[in-house]
């Protein structure tokens, strides 16, 4: 059997300089403990893909120039505000944005899920999301009569990152209703989790948690990082840090008070 | 002149007007960080005695999707959701919403955080109601910069849903779709014709007469303070400290 529970470090190895990184939302559960491991690293040039918005997570990883392109629907800090690095990217033209909208990357992971080379989606025509978006096609539906549908290229991401609450020794990994997870799973190459912890029995043993859960199959490794969502939520278990987001939208607001905040919670603070 | 001031909130009034036009249907959905149209929801079903279902997004209390964040779009897409609101940077008198930049895209002078559903849902749910608290010619504009998704769509195009009304500060706009124009129907009381006028930067259409927006009843304000109130505090917390004084300690 192969060994899935690693160091950290050690678990990122698979999220190469370049390489196209799947991650989800804010309440599907993200990984901020391993991506201030990425940053402390230096990751370069991911194509960052979004399922289908994100937060904090995209907003330092752009800040601390990881990322060469960004797929996504949207990046908010939320109730926190604009996201300012993100903001200040797109301002000085520093980052290749492809703009989407949630159902389409939904579509697009569920189109590798499925092995199929394309989805249709309804919606978007007659938008400059899709003006903008030279590698979707509208066609007519073959099916119908003088009926225009969208259609989007699958996604095919090298690797998934995400943060949930359990895993086992048999890389199965527990996401609970967090579904898009498993989607993510389906369709990257590889699949990287960190958790809370590892649960010491066999998740797909127990059928109430089997239904939740992504089996090892799909896993490249999994390491624990406690409260590895922090300052984000991990939905059912904690909620957001509100003070410490407050003081990064504040800090992030400027590039000198980002270098601060890398310093000082990134770059110094190993253990957080 | 010595109006009696009012005894409700303008938040208040909006939440009641909002679920007005929500009207009688099965099921409501509400996105992120919309506190106002996250009330007038749980007030429709509060009046409806449970009907509708209400999906406030971010709440798992407060819904019943159990298939990521996909199912959201795909029960829209299926045609069982009903009602859903919009926001944006930018409102048209077309009924476009630009929700991601202002200026040339490439080099945008404004930049927001991003489409979310707008390019999907504003197509296929069958009544959209626009909301946008700050009416200044700044949000609503002659022609939006950027059309995350467009008001109308020709024939040809599958469109089972769009924009029904625009709700401000303000007033109430209703919108045609088959003219692709807003039409005011009705001014905040506190606020003016005048006012409306001058602070919207797009052309609409007017009633000779414009009335005042009805202020909301007993009964909707008792409902509002004593159900919703305490329902909506679980997902927004400081709004409902804040109209009407729920949980202020916490």
């Amino acid at each position: 059997m192969p060994q899935f529970v690693r160091k950290l470090d050690e678990a990122l190895a698979p999220i190469t300089d370049g390489c196209l990184l799947a991650i989800p939302r804010e309440s599907s559960g993200v990984a901020m403990a391993a991506t201030r491991a990425l940053i402390r690293r230096g990751v370069k040039r991911l194509a960052l893909v979004a399922l289908p918005t994100s937060s904090l997570q995209a907003d330092m990883l752009i800040g601390a120039g990881c990322v060469e392109t960004l797929e996504t629907s949207a990046v908010s800090l939320g109730e926190f505000g604009l996201a300012p690095r993100f903001t200040a990217a797109i301002m000085a033209g520093t980052i290749k944005m492809k703009d989407a909208t949630c159902p389409a990357l939904h579509a697009a992971f569920q189109a590798t899920e499925k092995g199929v080379p394309f989805m249709p989606l309804r919606g978007l025509i007659g938008s400059d999301v899709l003006a903008h978006r030279p590698d979707w096609k509208t066609i007519d539906n073959p099916f119908g009569d003088g009926d225009p549908i969208v259609l989007l290229p699958a996604i095919k991401p090298d690797v998934a990152l995400f943060h949930a609450p359990m895993a086992d020794r048999y890389g199965n990994v527990w996401i609970g209703r967090q579904r898009e997870l498993m989607t993510m799973a389906h369709a990257a190459a590889k699949t990287v989790v960190t958790v809370e912890n590892i649960h010491a029995g066999n998740l797909l043993e127990d059928p109430k948690l089997a239904a939740g859960t992504i089996p090892g199959f799909y896993v490249e490794a999994v390491a624990v990082a406690e409260r590895g969502a922090w300052p984000l939520p991990l939905p059912d278990y904690y909620a957001w840090d509100a003070e410490h987001l407050t003081e990064y939208a504040r800090l992030a607001a400027t590039d000198e008070g980002f270098a601060q905040y890398l310093k000082q919670h990134v770059h110094e603070r190993k253990a957080a | 002149m010595s109006e009696k001031r009012p005894d409700f909130r303008s938040e208040e009034l909006l939440v009641s007007v909002v679920a007005d036009l929500i009207g009688d249907v099965r099921h409501v959905a509400v996105g992120n960080a919309s506190p106002i149209p996250a009330a007038a929801s749980l007030l429709a079903r509060a009046r409806g005695g449970g009907k509708p279902y209400v999906s406030l997004l971010g709440s798992p209390r407060h819904t019943f999707f159990t298939d990521g964040g996909r199912e959201l779009f795909d029960c829209a897409g299926q045609g069982r959701i009903d009602v859903f609101f919009l926001s944006g940077g930018e409102i048209d008198g077309e009924g476009n919403v630009n929700l991601v930049s202002v200026g040339d895209y490439d080099r945008p002078t404004a930049r927001f955080p991003g489409s979310f559903g707008s390019a999907y849902l504003y197509y296929v749910v069958p009544k959209v109601i626009l909301f946008r608290t700050e009416h200044s010619k700044r949000t609503l504009v002659p022609k939006v910069s950027f059309i995350s998704a467009p008001g109308g769509s020709d024939y040809n195009v599958h469109r089972s849903g769009g924009p029904i009304a625009l709700i401000t500060n303000r007033c109430l706009f209703s919108f045609d779709r088959a003219r692709r124009r807003f039409t005011l129907q009705s001014v905040h009381p506190g606020h003016t014709l005048a006012e409306v006028t001058v602070n919207t930067g797009f052309e609409f259409d007017r009633p000779p007469d414009v009335p005042v927006t009805p202020a909301p009843s007993p009964e909707t304000l008792r409902l509002l303070r004593q159900a919703v109130a305490p329902e909506l505090a679980e997902v927004y917390p400081q709004f409902a400290a804040k109209v009407f004084g729920f949980g202020k300690s916490a």
